[in-house]
């Protein structure tokens, strides 16, 4: 690989224009991608000063920081903030914007002005969310379940219910934007089994949002209609069912789960292929797999409700299809697994957050498995078992997923290499502050402590310490990336095209790379991780600069 | 449909091609391909968003099959059934506009558009009528509901006023939805029929009508299956 | 989509037949076929459907697959929805309203 000698600084997508107009009014998916960086970061620091605070609350048993009204509006801000503003989003409309055109060696997505729009919807339902916390918040948790969001909550439901509608329709555009752009516009010789498995993970991402989004939305809908001209369409004391809101509100939302994980896998395969210098093992399986969690995903929602009044049978049916979901991501661990075994590794920044992914995301979806067994779930269901459940998942996993991927592919999007060192260190500080936020939670939850309780009996106090303290630690695992990753903006090394030795698409062209991401468009005529065919990074990546 | 933006004019590889060919697609078959299935993916989501509310109204028409169909009865059969019609002859000259474009017939693809545009209009005023009249007898959801009538004219089934405000409630939801889907499809015939007029689609740039028709041909099948659903849940004759 | 241009008399006679079966399923609503009524609306609704999607949307000229799939995924999408749903209002007690 040549390096690339940068005097002058070259024509690239980040200094062809400058000035806030050519960022605004952008069709450019790079440009779109850092816009939704920015914006995203601000919602996670959001819904994190949430748990935060959360967090000391939890500190005593006694309900002493905050009034239990108060707690119940904490608990909903950070699970609302950081599901729809930052975790749905996340990837796909960060890495996954920047990333798609470049991979297939297409010049932008197939529809670059809905892409802006994606974005302008996104800034307003956040804007309405802003205003909705400002102005007293929600208090009926993120899932919004009624009657008690229809008819008793005296909070701002309607609010918090539009601004999500609205988030909604951009989670659907990006989709729709890359479910074109994948089938329209690969390069000649890109085909579906030369793409890179990000690509089959954005695919299958896409097809949730586009089919499941949709209910949300006129769930959402249906509930600030009940709440603004009292319908009772979920009223029980009016002929209504409160489970119907509940099937309606699952059918998107536990799908909406594996939007949030299947971008952190497509991250995944990347990252393990490059720094174990190998194919992924058992590529198809992969790439099938992706398109199995999306279908399955689909089938397995009421194992939200066991315990809410479903009838038995259909429970039984909905445990026996959660068992059947697992196996896709089941086949995808061990293939990530497979492809390390005689692989040549190097521990770098990315590669220690994909290690994380590995360990906590599986122990995360066993205690899935757990979950869909009917006789555990009656007993840990709305307990902090269910807490560490899902956020081993969404955090071990799918925020690890996020950090690893865009150290990965921060050279190329910046054109300048983040402090390795530090970038380790944060890491580390991230596993660590993780765990002890998390593993303690599995214990309490066992212990029979209740979720959503802003106070608790005082034998849970000592897990619940370590708890907090752990949150403290993870806090500044976060904070620390943002710090270098902005610092190395100025002062970092300038990056080669292709600092990794990776391969696809988008490390053929420069860091950054230019507007039309390629001067001359690419033909592919190789197989996807032809490691075999690339030599290592000239330098010892790794080693601290 | 508008100008490309500045930034993509920019592109260094400028090969000759018609005005509306975007920069970052390498041919106008290419284009238009993204543009359909583009549009026929919104048109999934559409199914979905509809879908959502189908399922409540089969939920509540199982549990509440009388109030429902008392409340059926009490709509407009015949303006339902010209609203259909009223539909289906706006799909017509549609798909007779999507013709006219690809043969080059401008003065007859701007008629097509303008007496879909008139069909639209005229479903939407019967819809308006029938929502008035809906009002007229307390069938509106909330603080001034009153089934009242419907227990008067149905003494020999039981009905629940409260049940009664389901089925109106989900008839206005989904009409209202409906409604709300051909008035975006007015607006969206208007920018095609002022552009039609301007000349700017033929045989070479059809891909706004044609898409715009999808559009209009969906929100057509919505109503063809709202239409037994809401208003022919129960005409038999009674007694 | 495809560019093929279907005459006008085809258009005209999709039509015809959607006007009749328009017609037909509101006229047949008033006659008593029992449980079947709901049944008979529906597949009128379905052919319907099937004749506005087919022919004025071009979908039986349509040159690829994916198109189809599209169609056939969501519909099979909002069946999902609607049955998996059923599995459980269906083994509930039966309510009498």
């Amino acid at each position: 690989m040549a390096t690339a000698v940068i005097t002058p600084e070259r024509e690239n997508y980040l200094n062809q224009e400058y000035g806030i107009k050519s960022w605004l009014l952008t069709v450019d998916h790079k440009r779109i991608a850092l816009l939704y960086l920015v914006s995203i970061t601000f919602f996670f620091f959001i819904g994190g000063f949430f748990a935060l605070l959360i967090r000391l609350e939890l500190l005593t048993p006694a309900g002493d920081l905050v009034q239990a009204d108060t707690y119940n509006k904490l608990f909903t801000m950070h699970g609302q903030v950081m599901i729809f503003f930052f975790l749905i989003p996340s990837i796909p409309a960060v890495l996954g914007n920047f990333l798609v055109p470049l991979m297939i060696g297409a010049k932008d997505l197939a529809f670059p002005r809905i892409n802006l729009l994606s974005w302008y919807l996104y800034i307003i339902a956040g804007v309405l969310m802003l205003h909705c916390i400002c102005t007293g918040g929600v208090d009926t948790g993120w899932t919004f379940y009624t009657p008690f969001s229809t008819a008793f909550s005296n909070t701002k439901v309607v609010e918090a219910g539009v601004a999500i509608f609205i988030a909604g329709f951009s989670s659907i555009l990006t989709g729709l934007n890359f479910v074109v752009t994948i089938h329209r516009m690969r390069a000649p010789g890109m085909t579906w089994s030369r793409l890179p498995l990000f690509i089959w993970a954005h695919y299958a991402t896409s097809i949730i949002q586009l089919l499941g989004t949709p209910v949300l939305a006129i769930t959402l809908l249906l509930v600030v209609f009940e709440r603004l001209f009292h319908l009772g369409i979920f009223d029980p004391t009016r002929g209504g069912d409160p489970l119907l809101f509940q099937h309606l509100f699952w059918f998107y939302s536990h799908p909406a789960v594996y939007i949030m994980i299947l971008p952190a896998m497509a991250v995944e395969s990347e990252v393990v292929a490059c720094f174990t210098r190998k194919r992924i093992f058992g590529y198809h399986f992969v790439a099938m797999s992706s398109i199995a969690i999306a279908v399955f995903g689909f089938l397995v929602w009421a194992h939200h409700m066991f315990v809410a009044g479903i009838s038995l049978y259909s429970a039984l049916i909905f445990s026996a299809l959660s068992y059947l979901v697992a196996v896709p991501s089941a086949i995808k661990v061990f293939n990530w697994t497979a492809t390390m075994y005689k692989g040549s590794i190097t521990f770098t920044t990315p590669m220690l957050y994909a290690f994380g992914f590995i360990g906590l995301f599986t122990m995360g979806g066993l205690t899935g498995l757990f979950l869909a067994a009917l006789g555990i779930d009656v007993h840990v269901t709305d307990t902090y078992f269910i807490i560490a459940h899902f956020h081993y998942i969404m955090v071990g996993g799918a925020v690890m997923g996020y950090l690893g991927g865009l150290h990965f592919w921060w050279p190329k999007i910046s054109g300048r290499m983040y402090p390795e060192w530090l970038g380790k260190f944060a890491a580390l500080i991230v596993f660590l502050g993780f765990n002890l936020t998390f593993f303690p939670q599995f214990i309490l939850g066992y212990m029979g402590m209740p979720r959503r309780y802003w106070q608790y009996p005082p034998e849970f106090q000592v897990l619940n310490v370590l708890s907090t303290a752990g949150s403290t630690i993870l806090a500044v695992g976060y904070v620390l990336p943002m710090v270098y990753f902005l610092w190395s903006m100025r002062y970092g090394k300038i990056a080669d095209d292709n600092p990794w030795g990776a391969a696809g698409l988008e490390w053929q062209t420069t860091s950054p790379p230019p507007t039309f991401n390629f001067d001359v468009p690419p033909v592919v005529t190789w197989e996807a991780y032809n490691y075999d065919q690339i030599p290592a990074p000239a330098e010892e990546v790794s080693v601290e600069r | 449909m508008s100008d490309s933006p500045a930034a993509l004019e920019r592109h260094d590889q400028h090969r000759p091609h018609g005005p509306e060919l975007l920069h970052h697609f390498s041919s106008a078959q290419q284009q238009r391909d993204a543009a359909s299935l583009g549009m026929w993916l919104f048109l999934g989501t559409e199914i979905m968003f509809f879908g959502g509310m189908f399922l409540a109204y089969l939920i509540y028409r199982l549990w509440y099959f009388n109030e429902f169909a008392a409340g059926s009865r009490s709509l407009d059969i015949t303006l339902g059934t010209v609203n259909t019609i009223v539909l289906i002859c706006s799909s017509l000259t549609v798909a007779l506009g999507v013709r006219a474009a690809q043969m080059g017939k401008r003065k007859l693809l701007v008629i097509l558009l303008l007496l879909t545009l008139i069909f639209g209009l005229a479903f939407l005023g019967i819809k308006g009528v029938e929502w008035y009249a809906k009002y007229k007898e307390h069938h509106i959801p909330g603080a001034s509901f009153d089934a009242g009538d419907l227990i008067r004219d149905y003494p020999q089934i039981h009905i629940d006023p409260a049940h009664a405000q389901i089925y109106f409630s989900l008839y206005f939801a989904m009409t209202g939805l409906h409604a709300l889907h051909m008035i975006i499809g007015v607006g969206l015939f208007t920018y095609l029929l002022y552009h039609s007029m301007k000349g700017r689609y033929g045989p070479e740039y059809y891909t706004p009508i044609e898409m715009g028709g999808l559009y209009w041909h969906f929100v057509d099948v919505v109503w063809i299956y709202l239409f037994p659903l809401l208003y022919l849940i129960d005409r038999k004759p009674l007694g | 989509m495809s560019e093929h241009v279907l005459s006008s008399k085809t258009y005209y006679g999709i039509w015809i037949a959607l006007m009749i079966l328009t017609v037909v399923t509101a006229r047949v609503a008033f006659i008593d076929l029992g449980p079947f009524n709901t049944v008979v609306a529906l597949v009128i609704a379905t052919c319907k459907a099937l004749l506005v999607v087919l022919f004025f949307m071009h979908v039986k000229y349509a040159s690829e697959k994916l198109i189809k799939m599209v169609i056939v995924a969501s519909i099979f999408w909002l069946l999902l929805l609607l049955l998996l749903s059923l599995a459980d209002y269906g083994t509930r007690y039966v309510r009498h309203g």
